[in-house]
């Protein structure tokens, strides 16, 4: 008998395994730090997860990807099992991927899972951006992972379009082309970026194998770096959490990440592979054979890109052809001003939190999150750049919406191009009186209590609705948060009597502060003594 | 379930006190603490506790079962069967079991361990502190005063010269990266004004591949042409096809209302670049009666009738016209290349 003498002198082989990494890589500090880390539970956290999730289902499904696709513009006749293409010229590129969806067994599925993976990877970064956008998560010590994220979605824009143009088929060929003939319109070095990124003249035989590192080794090598600092960012900065009963700005309330959090968000990423993965056998996406190899004068009607590239299509379509020809040359800024207008919808965004911290002047750690309702004009601009970008959807599907609702293109055409002006004016105005009358409800609540739904009769008559008072935790969670009181500017004559003038800068910033926090953008919270006065007065009135 | 066969210590009212559940007194918004933990059926009664085990397991089994479908279903299906699946119509059998076996095979890992956490693993909440991101002063100062010391040893400040040269060695030395970059590509030159057609030159049918004649071409229809001498094997057709690509309409002549256009047509018969002038789609659709082509693209619509003008859309300028006339043979045939270059606008364009 040996095992209990043995026992004692030796730890169990696990213990032995960690002692050994332990001596070489410091994990018994590292787990004493993370391994009981608490994360808050809240739905909406679960939206960063679907992106890192996304991201991994795709570089797993692009390795395998790449053991067969053949990134060359060599032209190939087709002889594969696909019969309508039977004896067609094509290149190489194409007819990879043509081998891969009808000759290698699950090689259709793993490159829908891919492709589907991707939409759901740039749609999860929107909405997850849209989430820490209107809870107010990116003020500090959040600015720098905010510019991380947003580094994250314009990359992932950019990875999706060259990932979707390599099968060389009629529709990605004919988005390259649209790449071009925007590359066309810088002034001066336009005709030059174009030879020198086509190796000659559109098409060339170069484009796929250079998209090809671009978008297998560069982007996603930027993505992984930035991807990893991401993470170890919201690790350091620990999570944000929603104010409610016993959550302060200095903790963190949830439950540990061993077991809880890493069972429910290990178990997610399942969730996340297995849906997609159903969703690729179920629903057909990128039929390149039903498009066919791209020739330069071929197309499809309904040519759409992937819808995260839709609101730039949106812009080149509705954009009035202008053209200014002097001195024997040609500002195309027809083209010119899409191409502009194109970062700086994505830009107006990113820098929005550097303008609040600016504006307010705040320069406090902020780890709990804003309602919504409670932030109104953060929120009335977030809803205002949405708008935008949805005008520009439409737009960019102008003919799809002409051809499923029998509009007139052009009706639709002029319309985008009035919304375009008009639609975050009036969806910012909207949304802030929707912020106030939300803000009014709570208030209402938090005095009055919650409408019961009981109707009681009063001796003389009259019929009045129960309100229930609501508890010490409802009561806390609805006030908790702050009304930032507007800046003002300094006295033009300081305590000596020297007089200073507040430079531009400065009454710009104040202007913006009353109008971000000035009278009519919020309605003041309830007072610990009008809910005294209300509930101490109840049977009175 | 009775609540008598649950053991007494574990019923809510037993358990411990509640962390923080203090208000401060007088105020009615203070912060009461986090609320007291609600035990769920799972806590308290041991039935419905392996009541949710045997669901995890069952759902990780499912899991074990789809991925053995799996491999059954990758062995046994070839892969150009087609079934038919309602709603969805005639998709690949083998795709279609291979997705949505995977799809459950990872699923049922996912909800299993999920289902786990939410019913049988803790869920009481606890607090974890905050630390400020910030380092404390003395840190600050700490690092302040070695890198001083740092700055100071290395000498950077004081020998300018040193600093100053190596400035500048760092700032030239990127420019060999950014002049290897000169091969990706030949100068523009003049290619972008030169397509494949020149001065007699036949417009040849693309679906036929035979050289079109004035009768073969109906008013009211659409034809594309390329020219003679242009083959779809030839090793640079993409890229010449991308300039000259043709589209041939006959109109009456009396209804071309440009005077340019009407010289530059054969017996009506007009022929423009099929090449969008906005950013290079090939023009596709034609409405006879009004004589307008529009780019699927983007939507840019010309009147062809009119000397290609652009009326509606984000085209900056016409479509340009190749001068055509009918050749001895009887034969059309191009009088030279684009009078301009064709597609998309660029700098050097004028």
């Amino acid at each position: 008998m040996s095992t209990a003498a043995d026992n004692r002198r030796k730890a169990p082989a696990g213990e032995r395994v960690a002692d050994w990494a332990d001596g070489r890589l410091g994990i018994y500090s590292l787990a004493k730090a993370n391994m009981r880390k608490i994360f808050p539970d809240h739905w909406s956290f679960m939206l960063g997860e679907v992106c890192l999730y996304s991201f991994v289902i795709i570089i797993m499904t692009g390795v395998y990807l790449t053991l067969f696709f053949h990134p060359s513009m060599t032209e190939v006749t087709y002889h594969g099992s696909y019969v309508p293409l039977q004896g067609m010229k094509m290149s190489e590129a194409f007819a990879s991927t043509m081998h891969i969806s009808f000759d290698v067994r699950g090689g259709l599925l793993i490159r829908q899972i891919h492709h589907w993976a991707a939409l759901i990877f740039v749609a999860a970064m929107l909405v997850h951006m849209m989430r820490v956008f209107f809870t107010g998560a990116f003020r500090k010590p959040r600015e720098v992972n905010w510019l991380f994220g947003f580094l994250l979605l314009v990359l992932g824009m950019f990875t999706g379009f060259t990932g979707y143009s390599l099968p060389d088929d009629l529709l990605s060929g004919t988005g390259v082309r649209f790449m071009e003939g925007a590359i066309l319109s810088i002034p001066i070095i336009g005709t030059y970026v174009s030879m020198f990124l086509f190796g000659g003249e559109f098409p060339g035989a170069d484009f796929v194998p250079r998209f090809f590192s671009i978008h297998v080794l560069l982007l996603p090598g930027i993505m992984l770096g930035l991807l990893v600092a991401h993470l170890i960012l919201v690790f350091y900065h620990k999570h944000t959490q929603f104010p409610g009963p016993g959550r302060t700005n200095k903790n963190v309330v949830g439950m540990p990440l061993l077991p809880v959090y890493m069972a429910k968000a290990g178990g997610f990423f399942f969730l996340v592979f297995g849906l997609i993965a159903a969703l690729a056998g179920l629903a057909s996406i990128n039929p390149i054979w039903a498009m066919g190899p791209y020739r330069p004068d071929q197309v499809s009607t309904g040519a759409q890109p992937d819808w995260y590239m839709g609101f730039s299509e949106g812009l080149i379509r509705v954009m009035p052809g202008w053209e200014i020809n002097v001195a024997g040359h040609t500002l195309v800024l027809g083209v010119l001003i899409p191409l502009i207008i194109f970062p700086l919808v994505l830009a107006a965004i990113a820098v929005y939190p550097f303008i609040e911290s600016w504006v307010t002047g705040d320069k406090r750690e902020h780890h709990l999150l804003d309602r919504p309702r409670n932030a109104p004009t953060r929120t009335a601009f977030g809803v205002a750049w949405l708008t935008w970008y949805l005008v520009l959807l439409v737009g960019g599907g102008n003919d799809l919406w002409a051809t499923h609702f029998h509009l007139s293109i052009n009706t639709i055409t002029w319309f985008v191009r009035i919304a375009f002006f008009v639609g975050p004016v009036v969806a910012f105005v909207a949304t802030r009186r929707i912020c106030l009358g939300l803000q009014r409800r709570d208030k209402d609540k938090v005095l009055h209590g919650r409408e019961s739904g009981i109707i009681k009769r009063l001796p003389h008559g009259e019929f009045v609705e129960v309100h229930e008072p609501l508890s010490q935790e409802q009561l806390h969670t609805l006030t908790a948060h702050e009304q930032p009181k507007p800046l003002e500017l300094e006295p033009e004559v300081d305590e000596n009597g020297v007089a200073r003038k507040a430079g531009a800068g400065q009454r710009l910033r104040v202007k913006l502060s009353k109008g971000f926090y000035g009278e009519g953008t919020h309605i003041p919270k309830a007072t610990a003594e009008e809910y005294q006065e209300i509930t101490s007065g109840h049977g009175h009135h | 379930m009775s609540s008598q066969d649950i053991p007494e210590e574990t019923l809510p009212s037993k358990q411990g006190e509640h962390e923080g559940a203090v208000a401060a007194a007088g105020d009615p918004f203070a912060d009461p603490g986090i609320p007291p933990h609600e035990p769920r059926i799972q806590d308290i009664d041991e039935r419905a506790a392996r009541r949710s085990e045997r669901v995890v397991a069952f759902l990780f089994v499912l899991s074990m079962l789809a991925t053995v479908g799996f491999i059954a279903a990758y062995v046994s299906l070839p892969v150009d069967k087609n079934i038919f699946v309602f709603p969805i119509g005639h998709i690949s059998a083998l795709n279609f079991s291979l997705g949505l076996t995977l799809g459950v095979a990872l699923f049922c890992i996912g909800a299993g361990a999920v289902h786990w956490a939410r019913t049988l693993m803790s869920d009481v909440e606890v607090a974890d502190d905050r630390h400020p991101i910030e380092a404390a002063p003395e840190v600050k100062a700490k690092v302040m005063a070695d890198f001083a010391a740092g700055a100071e040893e290395s000498g950077f400040g004081r020998r300018k010269l040193i600093r100053n040269t190596m400035f500048g060695a760092l700032a030239l030395v990127p420019l060999s990266g950014v002049v290897l970059l000169r091969d990706l590509g030949p100068l523009p030159g003049t290619k972008l004004r030169k397509t494949a057609w020149s001065e007699g030159k036949m417009l040849i049918n693309q679906n036929t591949q035979l050289p079109l004649r004035p009768e073969d071409i109906q008013v009211g229809s659409l034809t594309f042409a390329m020219p003679e001498g242009l083959k779809e094997e030839d090793e640079d057709f993409q890229k010449q096809i991308a300039k000259a690509a043709l589209m041939i309409v006959r109109l009456r002549p009396e209804n071309i209302k440009d005077k340019r256009e009407l010289d530059w047509s054969a017996d009506g018969i007009v022929a423009f670049s099929k090449i969008c002038t906005h950013v290079g789609c090939p023009i596709s659709l034609y409405e006879q009666q009004t004589h307008h082509v529009l780019c699927p693209c983007h939507q840019s619509t010309f009147d062809l009738s009119d000397g290609g003008r652009v009326i509606f859309g984000p085209a900056g300028h016409a479509l340009p016209q190749l001068r055509i006339k009918v050749n001895d043979k009887g034969y059309l045939e191009a009088m030279g290349d684009f009078a301009e270059p064709v597609g998309p606008a660029f700098w050097e364009r004028g």
